[in-house]
């Protein structure tokens, strides 16, 4: 792929093929139209912006300065929708201007290369839901749960100051890169920006992120479901029902996908309530009550089968459930928070800002920035926002609304995933996110565990366990940690008030069992899908052979190591005695956010080639702060003399204790744990220097290639050929006075050429 | 009256959004694709003659919709986290 030479700047061959003839519709505003509707501020536009502002500015003030017992959710909520809102209206907008400069004359990928399928016009607000429902999944739910430990005030500050600024802006710009690159993926662009070398590291990095991503994503669902009868009968229901619906969908009525995702949706709720009615039989509890280890070789063995059965059959109709009971929930509990409103008793920073805490280890700064990935900065969206939708937007402008506006989507889903778990009570939180090497996994070891750390105002007692763990229909919920049970716990406590009662709790909290587990199925047999097809293709360069992708063979091995991969790491959560999740967690925000600075730092290259050094800082921040967290998270990781935070100063302590014939050492009570203990941080700290070189290697590469373009100033462009575009579509969810002008004139010429078409003889 | 109006319109916007997204309508776009392509062509696609010329063949709906799944086999896509 050689490089077009262009002068500085982006659109190429500018106002050339482009120019569109007079006589016909513009296809888009002029950019002097596009700057006046913006600088001419209304009153009313003045007085709702001076609004927004305010509120937000009072929202903050009410969580970080006035500091009460307790402080309403509904200040989340408001802080969060308002920063979101000014930094949409103005952050956005100045990357669109300076840095990006879309060009709606020219033509997306979806109508230059439009085949009706993969690239096909969609609208953007119906892009704006796939794009949404393709990022957020159980990810979102999960770190913010985990990192509430740390007290509300600086995961709150992360999520909605890090989308704003890093999140967000990786996002669309991955999108915008990929649409003009007719939907290149980014380990595409990564080898056209950065060479060989940064090209290769890079997809390495992608595969083994994948795979741990994968892994951690199915030790959450093992660590919800392992000896809870209800969890374990109503998700394994959910196979034959998506089973059901991909037959139906394939034999009897194909494309009525609303019809049978609420015929599934119903089913769900059947078997949620079924999954209660069968664990108080006797025979259920026993039957469906599964030990963390099988429960585990059966999500690998599951995870295999579903990656090689056809799509049609089980990821499509999963697919279309999940994406039902996305939108539904997360509406219905944005709605529930601000109708129920609830108090947060937590402490804006608690006891362990500086380490020293149960649920994750390692201090604030900087884990509190890896184990919130999903909704702050997730690396993981850069392959969706180079994946499907760049091949579906209508027109480059859109790409703001639904790259940069998607992901503040997530990033609130991700604020009501931490409102929903700090209204339970600390003393709870603890009980339920303190491994069960810690606990001992009884209600009395939790109880006396969790009041020796010594928290203000929590004062646990066994009736609160129990009592609760009766409420949300479980044997216990002492040590249920991964995130999902906790956020299930305030979920339904929050949606009890609202419909139902407390009797509906045990329903509230297994419906959202389901949910999250439903989400993170669908990850894993995708996740497995897509790694397994990169490593055919890389496979392919030694032995041509798994090349053909549909050679069964190949695909069952390929399917194979990968399941193997990523259940050998799950294996290795469930079974290591100092925890696993607590363990293994800040690999999987590690893994997310080194992905992320991977992303930025090919963007970084891509805004270097265009010219654009005065605006450069725009990437340069959000990849700086990545690098530095991610690369010193680490080092810590890798190097710390702390065992609970250092993989390999535990590794020492423990290999030490052996080498003195000691037969428990911590929390590992035998010989054969304490060699796991050693075996597994050998692992996860070779895992540690794995990714953190990769990316390395790819940051030296962009930078490298960044300081070429800055010394030579020759510039030019990777993107395609600028190609005139023949529709019109508005850019923002609502359109703007001018665009609604044009937009009746489209739509009248649309229904004159209709008439027409009508009039006409009707060809054979 | 114009509640009800408004009620009826917001009701048929949000079914529009949601068998959008669900991507009920991926069989319509394509029809529509296709229809574009006979304005733009001189054969239409129902015409014998349109496979000769190089006209891209139409699907029916049936095979549209196993098209569409089969297609993600050998092209999956990932779901975030």
């Amino acid at each position: 792929m050689g490089t077009k030479p262009r002068t500085p700047h982006d659109s190429p061959k500018r106002g050339e093929e482009l120019d569109r003839d007079p006589l016909l519709l513009p296809v888009a505003l002029d950019q002097t139209t596009h700057d006046a509707e913006e600088a001419h501020w209304t009153p009313l536009k003045i007085a709702i912006w001076g609004g927004i502002s305010l509120l937000g500015g009072l929202s903050w003030v009410m969580l970080a300065v006035v500091r009460g017992e307790t402080v309403n959710a509904i200040w989340f909520v408001f802080a969060a929708v308002c920063t979101y809102l000014i930094g949409y209206r103005f952050y956005s907008n100045y990357i669109q201007k300076h840095l990006l400069h879309p060009d709606d004359r020219r033509a997306t990928p979806a109508e230059y290369k439009a085949d009706g399928k993969d690239y096909a016009a969609t609208d953007r607000r119906v892009l704006f839901g796939h794009h949404f429902a393709a990022i957020a999944g159980a990810g979102p739910l999960v770190g913010p749960v985990l990192a509430a430990q740390m007290g509300y005030l600086p995961g709150t500050i992360w999520i909605i100051v890090g989308v704003v600024f890093a999140g967000a802006v990786q996002d669309y710009l991955v999108l915008f890169f990929s649409m003009r690159r007719g939907g290149r993926s980014l380990g595409q662009m990564a080898r056209d920006e950065l060479g060989k070398v940064g090209g290769t590291a890079a997809l390495i990095a992608t595969l083994a992120i994948m795979v741990i991503i994968v892994a951690i994503l199915a030790l959450v669902v093992v660590n919800a479901l392992a000896d809870s009868p209800w969890g374990v009968f109503s998700v394994s229901m959910t196979i034959p029902i998506a089973l059901f619906m991909g037959v139906y969908l394939r034999f009897f009525r194909p494309g009525r996908v609303t019809e049978i995702s609420v015929i599934g949706f119903v089913l769900l709720l059947a078997a949620i309530i079924g999954g209660g009615m069968i664990a108080d039989t006797e025979w259920g509890s026993t039957f469906f009550a599964i030990d963390p280890l099988p429960l585990a070789i059966g999500i690998i063995v599951y995870g295999f089968v579903a990656a090689i059965l056809p799509v049609w059959l089980l990821l499509a109709p999963r697919d279309y459930l999940s994406t039902f009971m996305k939108i539904g929930t997360i509406g219905m509990l944005a709605l529930a928070i601000i109708v129920v409103r609830p108090e947060i008793s937590a402490p804006a920073t608690s006891e362990f800002v500086n380490g020293g805490g149960p649920v994750v280890s390692g201090s604030l700064f900087p884990f509190l920035f890896v184990t919130i990935a999903c909704g702050a900065l997730s690396g993981f969206h850069a392959l969706i926002a180079s994946g499907t939708t760049p091949k579906l937007i209508e027109k480059e402008r859109q790409t703001r609304f639904i790259g940069y506006g998607g992901m503040l989507m997530e990033s609130f889903v991700a604020i009501m995933a931490l409102v929903a778990a700090l209204s339970i009570d600390r003393g709870i939180y603890f009980a339920m996110n303190s491994s069960p090497a810690l606990t001992g996994g009884t209600v009395e070891g939790a109880v006396t565990f969790v009041n020796s750390l010594g928290l203000t105002g929590v004062n646990l007692t066994p009736e609160m366990l129990t009592e609760t763990a009766k409420n949300v229909g479980e044997e216990t919920i002492v040590s249920r940690t991964g995130g999902a049970p906790t956020l299930s716990v305030g979920l339904a406590n929050i949606m009890q008030q609202v419909a139902g009662g407390s009797g509906m709790m045990a329903f509230w909290y297994h419906f959202a069992i389901m949910f999250e587990a439903l989400f993170i199925l669908t990850a894993v047999d995708a996740g497995t899908r897509v790694a397994r097809f990169m490593l055919q293709d890389s496979l392919g360069n030694v032995f041509p052979k798994f090349k053909n992708t549909s050679w069964r063979l190949g695909a069952w091995v390929t399917t194979g190591i990968m399941v193997a991969a990523w259940g050998a790491v799950l294996v290795m959560g469930v079974t290591d005695p100092l925890g696993g999740i607590n363990t293994l967690f800040p690999l999987f925000g590690i893994a997310n956010q080194l992905l992320a600075a991977i992303a930025l730092a090919v963007c970084l290259a891509i805004v270097a080639k265009r010219g654009l050094f005065k605006y450069i800082w725009v990437v340069a921040l959000p990849l700086t702060f990545a690098a530095v967290v991610t690369i010193y998270a680490s080092f810590l990781k890798i190097f710390s003399t702390v065992p609970n935070v250092g993989y390999f100063a535990q590794n020492r302590a423990f290999s030490k204790a052996l080498d003195d014939g000691l037969t428990s050492f911590g929390t590992a009570k035998t010989v054969e744990a304490m060699e796991a203990v050693v075996r597994n941080t050998m692992v996860q700290g070779i895992l540690s220097i794995l990714f953190v070189v990769l990316a390395i290697i790819v940051m030296v590469t962009a930078a490298q290639a960044t300081w070429k373009s800055y010394k030579s100033r020759n510039f030019g462009t990777n993107e395609d050929d600028a190609v005139a575009s023949q529709m019109f579509a508005p850019s923002g969810f609502v359109a703007t006075p001018e665009e609604k002008k044009l937009a009746v004139r489209w739509d009248a010429q649309i229904a004159q050429a209709k008439l027409d078409k009508a009039k006409k003889v009707p060809r054979r | 009256m114009s509640l009800l109006a408004g009620v009826r319109e917001g009701a048929k916007g949000f079914a529009w959004f949601m068998r959008g997204v669900m991507g009920e309508d991926a069989y319509d776009k394509y029809k529509a694709h296709h229809d574009a392509l006979d304005d733009a062509h001189e054969h239409s696609v129902h015409d014998p003659d349109a496979a000769a010329c190089g006209r891209p063949v139409m699907m029916t709906e049936r095979e549209f919709w196993r098209d569409q799944t089969d297609r993600q086999d050998v092209n999956p896509q990932g779901r975030c986290c």
